[in-house]
């Protein structure tokens, strides 16, 4: 959940270089191309199960060398190098596992799927993760069925899909199909500092009338209610804004949106939010926080200078380096909008992210699937964990470690949740067209530049054109 | 076989750099034209040709005119601005000190504020955008908003106001690029013989006359390079942008540009076929400038 950097001017013209590369000197300027030419798509391998033996479901070849790719950003690398990859390792001596880690998922990994040489195990995450969808269309994705259908590590009576928390099933899918394993859990609301408020004597608001009572409490010693990062970081706001929209009339909202059905932006819901948000960014906000990124943005809430910041439980670790002894991250629920909002003070979104993928025509798909569930395992989820002091989608991997206060508070603040758990919005990997757009629009009305009502008809109309556009593939979801 | 052997001789030189050339300029240039054709992905086996399609939608879509528009104020303001500039800096470095000693001479100094003027020019252009990201910085920490809060004053979103940034940005190309063209212009100056300066400085011109009358008729070829190269330069801006403003040319598209389109629709909308249309698109308006602009400023040349 880290922003790579970006890219330079370099890198660009290596990228360029790329293609040019692929064609290869002497191929025909107009026959060989970037696109690879016309190979026929090799059946892909959707069934693994070539085994009984629940040691080794799959029947991995055990010599067979295994690639795995891993985006190296807020999680790093160490747990797949550290941890997964000796797991494999040790299950097959003979195997030998290249380990490649980048920032740059989409830029390294799309011309191998062009040529063919891709690595069978793919975290695809980050700003400039490859496209699913699309990837999907020419089978690239293996058929996780296998996996969630073999028996788990640690108790072969049980199946994977019995070990995972069942968002993993419902986020696997595309066109109908487990293709994807979304591996950590996340819990998103607003974010605080525990320590100030115990401090200042100040409780965590309820209402929305507490919320601008505290805003004015906070005004008057120099704090700011609430800020979100204006530059890369927008996003976090568009969330805030749509769970807040869930909040008040129910995970239809964004189910809607996500299935983009027919004025599923101008629901009354999605108004209210946007309208509450602009209030409190007219009202208590500081504009220069539309110029700053998610990094200044957080070191400015671990000076004390704003209270509350909308993002997820990754944010702990993330700052760790950063934060001051008297500072405690802790969850806060998004307080009530109206006095009759469809979910419950207490609500809060607790999601699965972090894509991996086994690529279906790799040299070792059932490696790769048997790598997937080694990391589904209890020790590779706890290791996990433990590395990255993030929560995996594994039931009770993370018993007995000894969890951040931030996470503590985000598990506290699940069980008084319930069954009140606001779902993610899913279009932002669909439609990441009208996602990015919804990023931009996001910062133009909390700003005042226009209003909500005005942001609602244009998020609208680009979920419209969107619908229309034949090209791109349409997803749907249920519940 | 005496024409033969020049040019082998020639030719052999020739092809090591021409083959390298077509692999990776003229191949990749028309593979675009062939792509822009095409509805590909990035990662289709088989990418479906959609005829001219993507440059009907192009002409429709508003995102690409605000790039535009966005051009052509980068295609006015960037060249006049730095050239102006640049001149002027090379005028005082090179003659602005008048007649000393033998022939004209500089400014007191200008052997340092030539060096100092190079200096951003070293820069890579991504430490130029980090520098001036903090320089810009919206809160009273950056420079000129730390300077501007010390004063009284409120602190300004150079970067995020929609009317301002692409002008905060515009700022910095020009302040990059005044370097070079200061060292340009002085090496022009340093062509034209110093009696034509001595002569009109007896006959009385002063310092604005021997600028307008003698060193710019004189200087016109290098100052047409100058423009050409600004702009082109004006139809990228890519990387400065993208680490200025941010890689959706914020703030509302205010600052967006067609490579940060191009990027945007190839590598994260995958809509690569869309974004050749549009690398074709700039293609033609760069070729168009650079023709229009040598063809309209041609003039016969003054011997020296």
């Amino acid at each position: 959940m880290t922003h790579p950097g970006e890219i330079t001017r370099r890198q660009l013209i290596r990228r360029a270089g790329l293609t040019a590369l692929i064609v290869g000197p002497g191929a025909g300027l107009l026959g060989g191309c970037a696109t690879g030419g016309g190979d026929e798509p090799a059946a892909p391998v959707t069934s693994a199960a070539g085994s009984a033996d629940p040691r080794n479901p799959f029947g991995v070849d055990a010599r067979k060398p295994l690639k795995v790719t891993i985006f190296s950003g807020g999680y790093g690398d160490a747990y797949a190098k550290e941890i997964h990859e000796p797991l494999y390792k040790k299950e097959f001596p003979g195997a030998a596992v290249e380990h490649d880690a980048t920032q740059q998922i989409s830029t390294q990994l799309r011309p191998l799927f062009v040529s063919g040489d891709v690595p069978d195990v793919v975290n695809n995450s980050g700003p400039q993760a490859l496209d699913l969808v699309a990837l999907a269309e020419q089978g690239h994705l293996a058929d996780l069925t296998a996996l969630f259908d073999a028996p788990s590590i640690d108790d072969p009576a049980r199946k994977v899909r019995d070990v995972v928390t069942p968002a993993v099933l419902d986020n696997a899918k595309i066109d109908g199909k487990d293709l994807v394993l979304n591996y950590t859990v996340s819990h998103r609301a607003l974010w605080y500092n525990a320590k100030l408020f115990a401090a200042k004597g100040w409780t965590v608001p309820k209402t929305w009338a507490e919320f601008t009572a505290l805003g004015d409490k906070a005004k008057a010693e120099g704090i700011l209610l609430f800020a979100y990062p204006g530059q890369k970081g927008p996003y976090y706001q568009l969330w805030n804004v749509l769970y807040t929209a869930a909040k008040i009339g129910g995970n239809q909202a964004i189910i809607d949106i996500d299935n983009l059905v027919d004025g599923a932006w101008k629901s009354e819901p999605v108004k209210q939010a946007v309208a509450a948000w602009a209030d409190i960014q007219a009202r208590y906000g500081d504009k220069a926080y539309f110029g700053l990124d998610h990094t200044q943005t957080q070191v400015k809430q671990l000076q004390d200078k704003l209270l509350f910041y909308p993002v997820g439980s990754w944010i702990e670790n993330e700052m760790a380096k950063d934060k001051p002894d008297g500072f405690e991250y802790a969850i806060a629920p998004i307080p009530d909008v109206t006095a009759a909002d469809k979910m419950p003070y207490g609500a809060i979104q607790v999601g699965v992210g972090e894509n991996f993928f086994v690529a279906a025509r790799g040299k070792n798909p059932q490696g790769g699937l048997e790598y997937l569930r080694i990391m589904l395992s209890k020790d590779g989820a706890r290791g996990f964990t433990e590395k990255t002091q993030n929560l995996t989608v594994v039931n009770g991997a993370a018993e007995g470690l000894d969890l951040p206060p931030g996470l503590r508070s985000a598990a506290k603040a699940q069980d008084a949740a319930g069954q009140n758990i606001i779902t993610d919005a899913r279009f932002e990997g669909w439609y990441k067209e009208l996602f990015d757009y919804g990023t931009e629009q996001i910062n133009v009305v909390m700003a005042g530049r226009i209003t909500p009502d005005e942001f609602c008809s244009r998020m609208q109309a680009k979920a419209d054109a969107i619908k229309k556009d034949g090209s791109v593939p349409k997803q749907t979801r249920g519940e | 076989m005496e024409r033969w052997r020049t040019y082998g001789f020639v030719a052999g030189f020739l092809a090591v750099p021409i083959v390298l050339y077509t692999v990776f300029v003229i191949s990749p240039y028309v593979q675009a034209f062939q792509i822009s054709l095409t509805d590909w992905n990035g990662i289709a086996a088989r990418p479906g040709y959609v005829g001219l399609d993507n440059f009907r939608r192009l002409l429709g879509d508003e995102v690409f005119w605000r790039a535009l528009r966005n051009h052509g104020i980068l295609l006015l303001v960037l060249p006049i601005a730095t050239i102006v500039i640049a001149l002027f800096f090379a005028f005082l470095l090179n003659l602005g000190g008048g007649a000393r000693g033998p022939g004209m001479a500089g400014v007191r100094g200008s052997a340092f504020y030539r060096v100092v003027f190079f200096f951003p020019q070293v820069l890579a252009v991504a430490v130029v955008g980090v520098l001036f990201k903090a320089v810009y910085r919206p809160d009273e920490s950056g420079v000129i908003n730390g300077a501007l809060v010390r004063l009284g004053a409120d602190p300004v979103g150079w970067l995020i106001e929609p009317d301002l940034a692409l002008w905060s940005i515009i700022a910095v190309m020009v302040w990059q690029a005044v370097g070079f063209y200061v060292v340009l212009f002085s090496a022009g100056m340093a062509a034209i013989p110093k009696d034509y300066f001595e002569a009109a400085a007896l006959d009385g011109a002063g310092r604005a006359r021997l600028f307008f009358s003698i060193t710019l008729p004189l200087l016109r070829d290098t100052v047409q390079v100058g423009w050409v190269y600004l702009g082109i330069a004006a139809f990228d801006g890519f990387a400065l942008i993208q680490v200025l403003a941010g890689d959706k040319g914020e703030p509302d598209g205010a600052t967006t540009v067609l490579p940060i389109e191009i990027w945007k629709n190839a590598f994260s909308y995958s809509k690569v076929g869309y974004a050749s249309a549009m690398g074709v698109a700039l293609f033609f308006l760069t070729v168009t400038f650079a023709v229009l602009t040598l063809r309209t400023t041609r003039r016969e040349r003054i011997d020296l």
